[in-house]
């Protein structure tokens, strides 16, 4: 049996409530050899396996430079997350992984990136705003554009508020339902694009979250100049495999674990705007 | 890809001896001389009503006599006076379910007293298997199973296991069933290769034709004649009435582009209305490879076994990702089936996912045609 489909042992050695229903678990593979030869990229994913209940894709958020170190950011949601939810540090669970392509960091170096997420905060994304300000000189303009539905559904609240205090780094936040205390834009995502400065020679968007909010992000980044093939989009489907065999992820002719999750926007274009794939 | 898990790929190497003649009282020592060399034969025989390959003991469990009659929504067998053992199409399942197990343990979690978790293969050995009377529908449909499950980054290794060894003993159809298009396809009704011996079935016995080393050694073994002009002017004969006994056909050997610049015809809608979406034609299809990873604990709590089991497009948990369900209609999902099977396959493994074997249209509890459905999606502008 090949490494990818045999899980490792890892231990949980940290967990943090990031709200009520949302928690990051950091896992540290206890086999030593696998430990010191696991790398990934940002944007990349493990097979995390519950005992006795099953496997669930999760993209690791942490920093790729400490790859001993790895941080699950997880919504309890379904069986298996629910499960995971009551976990504590020293508790063991499965691991294997990485999969799939993470987000084309060589490419964006020396390019103001734009990263435009929306729903209960985006993990796949935050590994890739905590990449760039961990290397900052490398990049340019940063702009982190997030959409939730309600207010209270932000998590992570205070860590916006900081990279907006951060040179050269903005955040544009808005929900649908605002409150008293939102001090940002109340209304749907896509009305605060058009408060950001693109310069699309010098831009690299990467999107994550409902695909609707990213094909109207789309619409509005193309009809600003940014051309198609400087968009990403990590795409979310059901895993089982995570190798591109179980056909659960197959989108058109891509199999999201094993071709993306992240896409060149034009790779899957064509059925983008299509419900049902 | 080394050769050792592909032997049919030999059959490029090989010579082509001359095709040789075999009674058809000598298939028992055709099974006997694969037996002695090691493989456990499987091949068609009656089983509740139908032609299923299982465990051969003998030549006489061959399903002689037997014919199947095939239409949409239905598949009986029939009784006939002909001494021939392959004289009908296919029955529901072949060779996929031999390789690519419709349920099966892929590793086994234990938890050791200290928590710690260990990982072991289920896997078990395999006795090689030797499959008699694999249609050309299949072995084109072996050949794709093998492109997904062995030829990607990620070979499957319980595929590879069974798959290493296997021996094929393909028969050419003679009989095609009014379900059958393969000729449409460009998959049958003759063997063209991946097979290790080929069977043509005449009255009187078998033209048998090696394609591979291992099938040549095995043919040796056997001393027979050669075939003789008449014989093989019989097969060509065969060979073309068993084309032109086929009526079916899809509207083009590549439709994606056709079926893609048609997401949105009411075609999809009205098959809707008919399909069940019970997931048969996905069962039956010898190509569909979607599979469910699940874990059953034990239940003393000390170990959970991880499986994997056949999953079909149809269901409504096949695509269900936190509360969203992606396909939640039978519109959605038969158009998922029919876009992947005729075309994104073209993309993902360079020709079509269909190999024309009608499985699907016998199967259909309802009698849908993918033929007549990709016709009316592909022919006309909604």
């Amino acid at each position: 049996m090949t490494p990818a489909k045999l899980p490792l042992d890892a231990q949980i050695v940290g967990r943090i409530e990031e709200s009520p229903t949302i928690f990051t678990l950091r896992l540290r593979l206890r086999d030593d050899r696998a430990r010191e030869a696991y790398r990934f990229a940002p944007g990349q994913f493990n097979m995390v396996y519950l005992y006795g209940v099953g496997e669930i894709p999760i993209s690791i958020v942490s920093d790729p430079r400490d790859p001993a170190l790895l941080d699950h950011t997880i919504r309890a949601v379904g069986r298996v997350t629910q499960g995971l939810a009551r976990l504590r540090e020293g508790d063991h669970i499965g691991l294997r992984g990485p999969f799939g392509h993470g987000w084309p960091l060589q490419r964006a170096e020396g390019h103001d990136i734009l990263v435009v997420t929306g729903g209960l905060g985006c993990a796949p994304v935050v590994a890739v705003i905590n990449f760039i300000l961990m290397r900052r000189e490398r990049f340019g303009r940063l702009t982190i554009i997030q959409g939730v539905k309600h207010a209270e559904e932000l998590i992570w609240r205070e860590r916006y508020a900081y990279w907006n205090t951060l040179p050269d780094t903005h955040v544009l936040l808005a929900a649908d339902h605002g409150g008293p205390l939102w001090p940002w834009h109340v209304g749907l995502v896509t009305e605060v694009f058009d408060q950001v400065q693109i310069i699309p020679a010098r831009t690299i968007a990467m999107m994550c979250g409902p695909e609707g909010m990213m094909h109207a992000g789309i619409k509005n980044l193309t009809g600003r100049g940014i051309t198609e093939d400087r968009i990403y989009l990590s795409m979310e489907r059901s895993m089982h495999c995570a190798v591109g065999h179980c056909g659960h992820c197959q989108y058109g002719a891509n199999f999201v674990c094993r071709d993306g999750p992240v896409f060149a926007y034009p790779r899957i274009k064509e059925l983008f705007s299509s419900k049902g794939f | 890809m080394s050769q050792s898990v592909m032997p049919p790929d030999e059959t490029q190497a090989t010579s082509n001896p001359a095709p040789a003649f075999l009674p058809r009282a000598r298939m028992q020592e055709l099974l006997q001389h694969l037996e002695d060399a090691g493989f456990a034969c499987i091949g068609p025989t009656v089983r509740e009503g139908a032609i299923a390959y299982q465990r051969l003991r003998s030549a006489s469990e061959l399903p002689a006599g037997m014919s199947d009659e095939q239409t949409p929504g239905s598949y009986r067998i029939r009784v006939t006076r002909s001494a021939r053992q392959f004289a009908w199409a296919n029955g529901p399942q072949a060779l996929k379910p031999l390789l690519f197990a419709p349920r099966e343990t892929l590793w086994r979690a234990t938890r050791q007293s200290d928590g710690t978790l260990c990982f072991a293969s289920a896997m078990t050995a395999q006795m090689p298997l030797a499959v008699i009377g694999v249609r050309a529908c299949d072995l084109a449909a072996l050949a794709l199973q093998d492109r997904h499950f062995l030829l990607g980054a990620h070979p499957d290794p319980c595929y590879a296991a069974r798959r290493k060894d296997l021996f094929v003993v393909a028969v050419h159809c003679s009989h095609p069933a009014s379900t059958c298009f393969c000729s449409s396809t460009g998959d049958g009704p003759r063997a063209a290769g991946g097979y290790d011996i080929a069977l043509a079935e005449l009255d009187e016995g078998y033209v048998a034709t090696a394609g591979s080393p291992r099938g040549e050694a095995i043919l040796a073994a056997l001393r027979p004649a050669p075939a003789n002009a008449e014989q093989l002017a019989a097969v060509e004969v065969q060979y073309e009435q068993a084309i032109a006994a086929q009526s079916r056909t899809l509207p083009g050997r590549d439709l994606r582009a056709a079926l893609f610049a048609n997401l949105e015809h009411a075609r999809w809608q009205d098959v809707s209305q008919r399909c069940l979406s019970c997931g048969n034609c996905t069962s039956v299809c010898p190509t569909c490879f979607c599979h469910s990873e699940m874990d059953v604990p034990q239940l003393d709590g000390g170990s959970s076994e991880h499986l994997r089991e056949w999953d079909s497009c149809f269901t409504r948990g096949h695509s269900y990702i936190h509360g969203l369900t992606i396909r939640p209609d039978t519109r959605t999902r038969y158009r998922q089936w029919l876009t992947h099977k005729l075309g994104s396959w073209h993309e993902q493994y360079g020709r079509s996912g269909c190999v024309g074997c009608g499985r699907c249209i016998s199967w259909c509890p309802v009698g849908i045609d993918i033929t007549e459905e990709a016709g009316a999606i592909c022919s006309s502008q909604k």
